[in-house]
């Protein structure tokens, strides 16, 4: 409860929320010469044991931070770990927005779980992951995190299974199932009403936008199957005549450069766009889910508030508890708040960023 | 060149029209018939304006017009008419023949077809494509009086000679297995220009949904949605922009087409070089038998085996008054078989000297065209690039506001 109050001051009300001076501070935290900590997730390892096939991935933490006792760490985790620490950090902060992990599996076309592939997508996600909590200004101070970055294998596991264990885990989503089945929350205010509101049609938007996307990606790959065919026939052409050989073998080295631009340009869409629309894609499901958590904290209210209405006996301690839980739900709109405006900036962003970056390599494409 | 019918005349395929009739079976059929209008070029040079004269023709009478040009001059390298049905057609081209594009397409390779004839030395010297151009009613049965039919040589015998001639002329024989190299390059290439065709339209077309979503999701947005609302509208003209690109690459297909049916056009030449030199072989085979049974029947000697030699032995010999007169006919034989021989020799020449001729009038009509063609190409491809350039600019400056 403690630091959820911590939270609320970092965040309190009273600072300006306007759009251009929440950008400054996002460029702030953006600024590579005030960041103290840097981390990169790298050269995946397959470990084979008797019971399980795991990969492990390189994680380098480089910071100038005092909280750290070393300024270079480098440790080995494996996307167990990674599930862990999200959990620990939903856990701490229920209303803040926790970066999107890679998913467990993929559904369509996966032949083998470890293909080159596979890995190569899950790393650059994982690697996202952790730089976005580094980012975020509450966040990337949690205790948790630190040992995620710094702790040896031994030490990492002893310290997992401190803490609540599965089951108190399992009884919260338990009651955040029940209190969703019992239907909105009927003190929610407006403004999260709007941002449900908003969040629906945004997941809409954003699934179909993931569609289109791989689909040009698709159709992308099959022009380039045809081009590749295409060139070549020119240079047989060429070898049965004389006057226009030359003429036909330019044409086919053209098409053959052709080719190459538009590999060019699916490994722009495959790199860029494509994990950023697949990211917000999984944004949006995690929204929603921060949105439950708030109202279930709302819904601890508004449950003790009848209670006192009911329960005029123990009057005084329901009002004590219902005082704390004013301020609980006061601190958890405020994070959420707060981390949803820092969100929407970094969606901004990034989707500017993404498509901007497509844009480019179109024209690139077209100029070559 | 110079008296070409096509410095006189201007010949255009101006329309095309649908009609509805009855056909030979007396069933009601459609067809189109296409508008060809001539009009006299000297005239226009002292500036003044000549009258236009005007007929109506349809695909097959077009069709009946190149079979007699082919039977009646098989030295020349015919130009081929455009196809009959849609070939090679990729998704959105439409394979009916009624449909108004292949009509369309249709329309200009039939005008292009009768310059070609009109501009070709020997061609266009021929009455009956005058008439073509000319006489509406009655046409028909001119050609068919000009009796052109009995005279085409018969696929059964070229096939036989192709296999069984002997001493082709070389450069015949290397000109036929360029044709043949010609025709199987040139399909492939415009069965793979169509696939590649679907595909460039798929991406662009996919990216139009990009319009739809931007616009939906541009409603939700304070920022943003300035910005993304406008790079939607990019992202349709974009899409938009796929379906001219795509008609104009269709002209640079047909005028490949045309060289693919052109290569159809020197086989013939090859065929009845072939069927000539056959026939030329054929007829030295036999007036070199008949010399031999002469020499035998005068001589007495059996040098080669014959039917007539066996039963002779067997059935006893002739009396002498037989073979004198078997002698005769024999002579007399030999003596048409000679003069057959020299004048199919001179025959032969002369068709080897003016088909060559044609031959490499064609090569230069050819590598001329196809390289203006691969040219146009060339620039049809940096103006889709450019086109590409400028959308891509507009939506990048759309997004760079979102």
């Amino acid at each position: 409860q403690d630091a959820s109050l911590v939270e609320a001051n970092s965040f309190s009300p009273s600072l300006p929320t306007s759009p251009s001076s929440m950008i400054n501070q996002y460029k702030f935290e953006e600024e590579p010469e005030l960041r103290d900590l840097f981390i990169t997730v790298d050269d995946p390892e397959s470990h084979i044991t008797a019971i399980e096939t795991f990969i492990t991935y390189r994680v380098v933490t480089k910071t100038s931070r005092s909280e750290f006792d070393s300024s270079e760490y480098e440790v080995r985790r494996r996307y167990q770990d990674f599930l862990w620490l999200k959990g620990k950090l939903e856990e701490a902060h229920p209303t803040l927005i926790i970066p999107p992990l890679p998913e467990k599996f993929i559904m369509k076309g996966m032949v083998e779980r470890f293909n080159d592939e596979f890995i190569e997508t899950r790393r650059k996600a994982l690697h996202k992951f952790l730089n976005r909590i580094a980012d975020h200004p509450t966040l990337t101070f949690n205790e948790d995190f630190k040992i995620f970055l710094t702790a040896q294998a031994w030490e990492l596991s002893s310290h997992k299974k401190q803490g609540p264990g599965l089951l108190s885990r399992m009884g919260q989503t338990v009651r955040a199932v029940a209190s969703s089945v019992r239907g909105g929350v009927k003190n929610r205010p407006e403004m999260f009403t709007e941002m449900n509101d908003y969040m629906e049609t945004f997941s809409q938007k954003i699934n179909v936008l993931d569609k289109i996307a791989h689909r040009i990606y698709k159709e992308e790959r099959e022009y380039f199957n045809e081009m590749k065919e295409y060139g070549p026939i020119h240079t047989l052409w060429s070898a049965s005549e004389e006057d226009i050989a030359d003429s036909l073998k330019g044409v086919a080295s053209c098409i053959d450069k052709c080719c190459k631009a538009t590999e060019k340009r699916m490994a722009g869409l495959s790199e860029n766009l494509l994990p950023v629309i697949h990211e917000y894609v999984l944004y949006s499901e995690i929204l929603m889910g921060v949105l439950k958590r708030r109202d279930l904290i709302q819904g601890e209210l508004d449950s003790k508030v009848d209670a006192l209405a009911s329960k005029r006996a123990e009057k005084d301690v329901i009002t004590e508890e219902i005082g704390k839980l004013e301020d609980k739900v006061e601190c958890a709109n405020n994070a959420l708040k707060a981390d949803w405006e820092r969100w929407k900036q970094n969606m901004q962003y990034d989707m500017r960023a993404a498509f901007t970056n497509v844009a480019e390599n179109n024209l690139h494409y077209y100029e070559e | 060149m110079e008296d070409c019918l096509s410095k006189k005349v201007e010949i255009t395929v101006s329309e095309a029209e649908k009609r509805t009739g009855r056909n030979a079976m007396n069933m009601q059929e459609t067809y189109t018939a296409y508008l060809i209008e001539t009009r006299a070029v000297e005239s226009q040079n002292e500036g003044q304006c000549s009258p236009v004269d005007s007929l109506w023709r349809r695909y097959s009478e077009f069709e009946l017009l190149r079979n007699y040009l082919l039977v009646t001059f098989p030295h020349i390298v015919v130009p081929p008419l455009p196809e009959k049905r849609a070939d090679f057609v990729w998704h959105k081209l439409s394979a009916d023949n009624m449909d108004p594009d292949f009509v369309e397409r249709r329309r200009i390779g039939l005008e292009n077809f009768l310059l070609r004839v009109a501009s070709h030395p020997v061609l266009c010297q021929d009455n009956i494509f005058y008439s073509f151009l000319t006489q509406e009613g009655g046409w028909k049965e001119m050609v068919n009086e000009t009796g052109f039919q009995l005279k085409a040589d018969s696929r059964l015998k070229a096939l036989n000679a192709t296999f069984r001639v002997k001493n082709p002329d070389k450069r015949f024989t290397e000109l036929k297995h360029y044709s043949d190299e010609l025709q199987s390059v040139i399909s492939h290439l415009l069965r793979v220009r169509a696939r590649v065709a679907d595909r460039l339209y798929g991406v662009y077309k996919v990216h139009g949904n990009y319009g739809r979503v931007f616009s939906e999701w541009s409603a939700i947005e304070k920022e943003m949605g300035d910005g993304l609302q406008s790079a939607g509208h990019h992202m349709d003209v974009y899409a938009a922009s796929i379906d001219d690109i795509l008609e104009e690459e269709e002209h640079y297909a047909d005028q490949l087409k045309e060289y693919l049916f052109y290569a159809e056009a020197l086989r013939a030449v090859c065929r009845k070089h072939e069927l000539m030199q056959y026939d030329l072989e054929m007829a030295a085979q036999d007036l070199t038998s008949k010399k031999q049974q002469c020499e035998e029947l005068a001589t007495g000697t059996v040098r080669t085996f014959s039917l007539k030699g066996m039963t002779s032995k067997l059935f006893g010999q002739e009396n002498p008054e037989q073979r004198e007169a078997k002698i005769k006919v024999l002579e007399e034989q030999i003596q048409e078989g000679e003069e057959q021989l020299k004048s199919k020799n001179l025959e032969g020449r002369d068709f080897v000297k003016s088909a060559w001729a044609d031959i490499e009038r064609f090569k230069e009509q050819k590598n001329h065209d196809l390289k203006e063609a691969l040219i146009s190409y060339a620039v049809m491809q940096i103006s889709m690039c450019k086109k590409g350039i400028q959308v891509w600019t507009n939506a990048k400056e759309c997004f760079s506001k979102m």
